[in-house]
């Protein structure tokens, strides 16, 4: 008796609800109109039967609930009324799958005269990659990714030289242009999605997926990620800008180029050897105490050669090629006053030291002149960079410590020890993010791909919040 | 065969409750572990709902914390609980009961299938005590996250979580061979297939499935496990993780969702088959009528069955896997709504012209039909595939298979443990606790994931720790996921109400004789109750009729047990 009434009552306010709850789809801002028309289908149909179920149920158990002397109809089939139900929910089936697989065939074939856009996924920030003049986009690889390259753009394709590179997680889109949207990803799985333009798909590593919609209303939406991508998925977040075919041109022209970004790097370019001395440098893990900043580990390579150093033992010693030479190969005899004697052996050949050497003099100089120009600000930086997904600037801790008032407070450290947030500390979290991490916080922030002067402008940001 | 039982009674309290091959006290066991960490799985469910209801407010819930609350309650849900519960107890229980066995065929591997799957179970629990906690990859452990930075318990918990799996499946497997030898092999002279009572069908087709399913769930997690301890690249392409190039090349992350849900979708299955085949047999019992259309209602399951393994990729219709696949899974997936739906048309005109007795069973499997036709329509939208672009990852996937494969399913368990309580213990379960915890459980659940369809029609992403400065989610939203909470964390403490029940009734219900509920099937004939070990006294059953002879003309019981030698009531053709 009450279960019937309840499922009465549920059905009532079920209804009810559906058409008083104020949460409903956003307002579509693409032409997927379509996709919104075969949900109203299957809604209709499927309301239908859910109502005819329930009431079905509760007429039955108020009409034959059990009573003294009453005695069930004994009927074990009824073929006529099986094949008529059969026939009736198969109708209703194609009723909804008909109109579903007409709608699925446009979103599949892609009109040919859709621009393309690629949008790339990291762990966790977007950032985006529009053909150039010859409208084709430059092969990739993650091979190719590194500080100077991010979107891992392979240097010798041609058609790569023109594309137009955007970080910062900002998109612009033309008016009423369908749109190929082309996805990749750096590291996991991520998922590019707008409610508002309906559709989404996956982003995976090792493979392009795509997705096409034209926008169809002026406004900025908000990009999200929508396949768990790890502890930031959350707060991976972007924005999308539609607007007029003439606004969109003016934005993108002024997208630095491809060849434009290489450029600006060659202009601190490194000589063939000293190129190599990088590599054998990151492969055998000298950065990881020895960087261009401050000293942390180890003593900084920044303007190092040529420079008179104290040792431990209070001598004094020129650093050339030979005291370098010999500091490399057996790293405990000569040790700068300041830092322990915990360098590793490390085997290297005659010609990986020489280019290591050539490393440090080309790149940390011997006057320690500061190469290059830092264009943006620190506050752009941090934008772009994908900073502010993990460190808000108004107090709130996100995935990491708020930078709001940061600089100057004493910090607790995961391991107990206090700190005072200064330059040192600040580079030293930056370059080498998971040394020191404040107490509280999960170790998961990605080592930089931002120069040495960029980084300096976050700090300056930084100090200024 | 009647005459050559030799019993080895067990004789002291080690063989008798503890390494005991009788397939009832295997049942028990079973039940017990896998109650025992569903209950885990209830806590960290609310946990997750005190994050989203009422976010900041619970310091000790941050970002690792909650997705390592959401996987662990995922992957119990639906393993530990769901797949160790209807196949290890019930079907361990009720399996030769109902089909006139004295026990399964295979006893000493099926008590080693019991305590394989508490191995597995400690297993996953020690994760919650390893360093870096367990994995936090969500249920479904997609590489390649599940297995690097950023990603909590990347270490040891993903380990112990891929070691615990493949633990779980050999014991699923011991216990799966068990039950489909022993319904095709033992059942007792005169039980044919076409007399089976359907919760052994749904039982023995989902065994069917697992031990089908399991399998690329056993590869995926040890090419998995190679890729994280051996560096091998089955799933991991050349990838950065945290911005450092991995020595890995090659891999595909889209095979690993293959092989997952080829497992996930026929798991699905799994858990639904034996709770529409014991809802049939308690709508049947307490409508005091036969189920309608015993034989479509056969078909149906072995359909549903088949069909359940070409249907896996409706769950990555946005993974990024090649877009034509879509027409094909998006047509198999609705096609498989014709049997499913069937089966509903079934149960609800079983109740017409009934003599319905309102018994706690027939509450929860009114329930069950009620909340099973929200999901399975819900399906419908998700299933077909341009809509699920919409709608996928966000709360409308949470809340249909919560109502589809949670809600549901469990419903059922209850009203299996309320109708078969007394054939276990030999006493009723109270019926006032009983009402109160069906009502707190079926309108609570409703108010839980009705609403929450909405949030995804609105497009909500599942997975986020907290939706703050998103502008497209009104304030308002946050007040529902409240309320959503707060009904939440209710439901939660009503199933204290049944716990309690459970262990009072033990002591204190009252005595229900051997055939409380007049029903039918064998394991009500029993000579004992509960049934002492070789279930039958001297001499076993004969079937001689179908499962469902409820309030046959002519006779003047409203019901005629399977082993009744009397006239002929047969499904006329």
């Amino acid at each position: 008796m009450a279960i019937a009434i309840a499922l009465i009552l549920i059905v009532i306010g079920s209804v009810i609800f559906h058409f008083w709850s104020p949460w409903t789809m956003t307002e579509l801002a693409s032409n997927w109109g379509t996709i919104d028309d075969t949900m109203l289908i299957t809604l209709i149909i499927t309301g239908i039967v859910f109502i005819a179920v329930n009431f079905f149920i509760a007429f039955a158990v108020l009409k034959f609930r059990h009573k003294e002397g009453r005695q069930a109809r004994y009927e074990p089939e009824n073929k006529k009324l099986e094949v008529w139900l059969t026939v009736a929910t198969s109708v209703g089936i194609i009723a909804m799958l008909a109109p579903g697989l007409v709608v699925y065939a446009d979103f599949v074939e892609v009109p040919d005269e859709a621009m393309e856009v690629e949008v790339v996924g990291q762990q966790w920030s977007w950032s985006f990659r529009f053909p150039g003049e010859d409208g084709k986009l430059g092969k990739t690889a993650v091979e190719h990714i590194s500080i100077d390259n991010p979107f891992g753009l392979d240097p010798l394709d041609e058609n790569g030289l023109d594309d137009r590179l955007v970080q910062g997680n900002h998109l612009y889109l033309p008016l009423n242009k369908p749109v190929k949207v082309l996805l990749r990803s750096k590291d996991v799985l991520h998922d590019f999605y707008v409610p508002q333009f309906r559709v989404k798909m996956d982003m995976v590593p090792g493979t392009v997926s795509y997705l096409w919609f034209e926008p169809t209303l002026i406004g900025q939406f908000e990009i999200l990620c929508a396949e768990f991508c790890g502890i930031g998925h959350f707060n991976m977040r972007g924005k999308v800008d539609v607007v007029s075919a003439q606004d969109f041109d003016t934005w993108l022209s002024e997208q630095t180029t491809f060849s434009a970004s290489l450029r600006k790097n060659q202009s601190e370019a490194l000589s063939v050897l000293a190129q190599n001395g990088k590599e054998v440098a990151q492969a055998k893990g000298c950065l990881a105490c020895h960087n261009f900043m401050d000293s942390s580990i180890g003593p900084t390579w920044q303007g190092l050669y040529g420079k008179t150093q104290e040792m431990v033992d209070g001598s004094q010693v020129e650093v050339d090629d030979a005291y370098l030479t010999e500091a490399i190969l057996q790293p405990g005899t000569k040790v700068v006053k300041g830092f322990a004697p915990i360098m590793p052996q490390i085997v290297l050949t005659e010609l990986e030291v020489n280019a290591v050497i050539a490393y440090i003099k080309e790149k940390g100089g011997v006057s320690g002149q500061v190469s290059g120009s830092a264009s943006l600000s620190g506050a752009e930086l941090a934008q772009s960079k994908g900073c502010l997904a993990c460190h808000s600037v108004d107090g709130t801790n996100l995935l990491g410590p708020s930078w709001q008032g940061l600089y100057g407070k004493a910090r607790t450290l995961a391991s107990g020890e206090t700190i005072t947030v200064d330059e040192a500390y600040l580079a030293e979290s930056i370059y080498q993010p998971n040394a020191k991490i404040v107490e509280g916080f999960p170790a998961v922030m990605p080592p930089p791909s931002a120069s040495q002067e960029e980084v300096s402008a976050i700090i300056d940001y930084i100090k200024t919040l | 065969m009647d005459h050559e039982h030799d019993m080895h009674e067990p004789q002291s309290f080690w063989t008798k409750y503890v390494w005991s091959q009788d397939h009832k006290v295997i049942a028990i066991q079973y039940s017990v572990i896998a109650i025992f960490v569903g209950f885990i799985a209830l806590i960290l469910s609310g946990l997750m709902r005190l994050q989203l209801g009422f976010p900041g407010s619970f310091d000790f819930i941050d970002p690792s914390a909650y997705y390592q609350f959401v996987t662990m309650h995922g992957m119990i849900m639906v393993i530990y609980l769901l797949t160790a519960l209807f196949l290890g107890g019930f079907g361990n229980y009720l399996i030769p009961l109902m089909v006139g066995a004295r026990d399964m065929v295979f006893p000493f591997v099926n008590m080693l299938s019991v305590w394989f799957y508490l191995l597995a179970v400690i297993v996953l629990l020690a994760s919650f005590f390893v360093p870096g906690g367990p994995t936090g990859a969500g249920w479904t452990l997609y590489p390649p996250q599940a297995i690097l930075a950023g990603t909590p318990g990347s270490d040891w918990g993903i380990i112990l979580m891929l070691v615990s799996l493949a633990i779980f499946i050999v014991a699923a497997t011991m216990g799966g061979l068990n039950y489909v030898t022993t319904v095709l092999q033992a059942r007792t002279r005169g039980m044919t297939l076409m007399r089976m009572p359907l919760t052994v069908w749904g039982i023995f087709m989902a065994t069917i499935l697992a031990l089908l399913a399991f399998p690329a769930l056993f590869v995926s997690a040890v090419m998995m496990l190679f890729d994280k301890l051996l560096g091998t690249s089955f799933f991991m392409p050349a990838i950065l993780s945290m911005g450092q190039q991995l020595d890995h090349e090659g891999g595909s992350p889209i095979l690993f969702q293959h092989l997952f849900w080829f497992f996930g979708h026929p798991e699905v299955y799994i858990v639904a088959l034996p709770a529409f085949g014991i809802v049939s047999d308690l709508i049947s019992t307490h409508a005091r009528k036969n189920i309608f259309g015993y034989r479509m209602m056969v078909w149906a399951i072995v359909i549903i069955g088949v069909l359940s393994f070409v249907v896996w990729a409706h769950h990555m219709y946005v993974s990024g896997m090649n877009p034509y696949f879509g027409y094909f899974f998006a047509t198999t997936t609705l096609i498989i709504a014709v049997p499913t739906a069937i089966k509903v048309y079934n149960w609800v005109l079983t109740l017409w012209q009934g003599n319905i007795r309102l018994n706690v069973p027939m509450l929860f499997a009114i329930g069950f039909v009620s909340t099973f036709t929200i999901g399975g329509l819900t399906g419908l939208f998700l299933g077909n595939v341009v809509i699920d672009l919409p709608l996928s990852d966000t709360y409308f996937v949470v809340a249909h298979f919560h109502m589809v494969m949670g809600v549901s399913p469990i419903l059922v368990v209850f009203g299996a443990i309320y109708h078969w309580y007394p054939k276990m213990t030999g006493r009723m379960m109270h019926d006032g606790m009983g009402k109160v915890h069906f009502w707190g459980t079926f309108l609570g659940t409703y108010a839980i994931y009705f609403p929450m369809h909405y949030l995804g029609i609105l497009g909500v992403p599942r997975r986020y720790f907290a939706y703050e400065n998103y502008d497209f989610i009104p304030d308002s939203a946050k007040d529902l996921n409240a309320m959503i909470s707060v009904m939440a964390i209710f439901v939660a403490l009503m199933q204290l109400v049944f716990l309690y029940n459970l262990v009072w009734s033990y002591f204190k219900g009252k005595e229900s004789g051997d055939n409380p509920w007049q029903a039918t099937s064998l394991e009500w004939q029993t000579e004992h109750t509960p049934p002492r070990h070789g279930n039958w006294g001297k001499e076993i059953p004969v079937c001689h009729r179908w499962a469902y002879d409820y309030s046959v003309p002519g006779f003047e019981q409203d019901f005629l047990p399977q082993n009744f030698e009397g006239k002929k009531a047969e499904v006329s053709s």
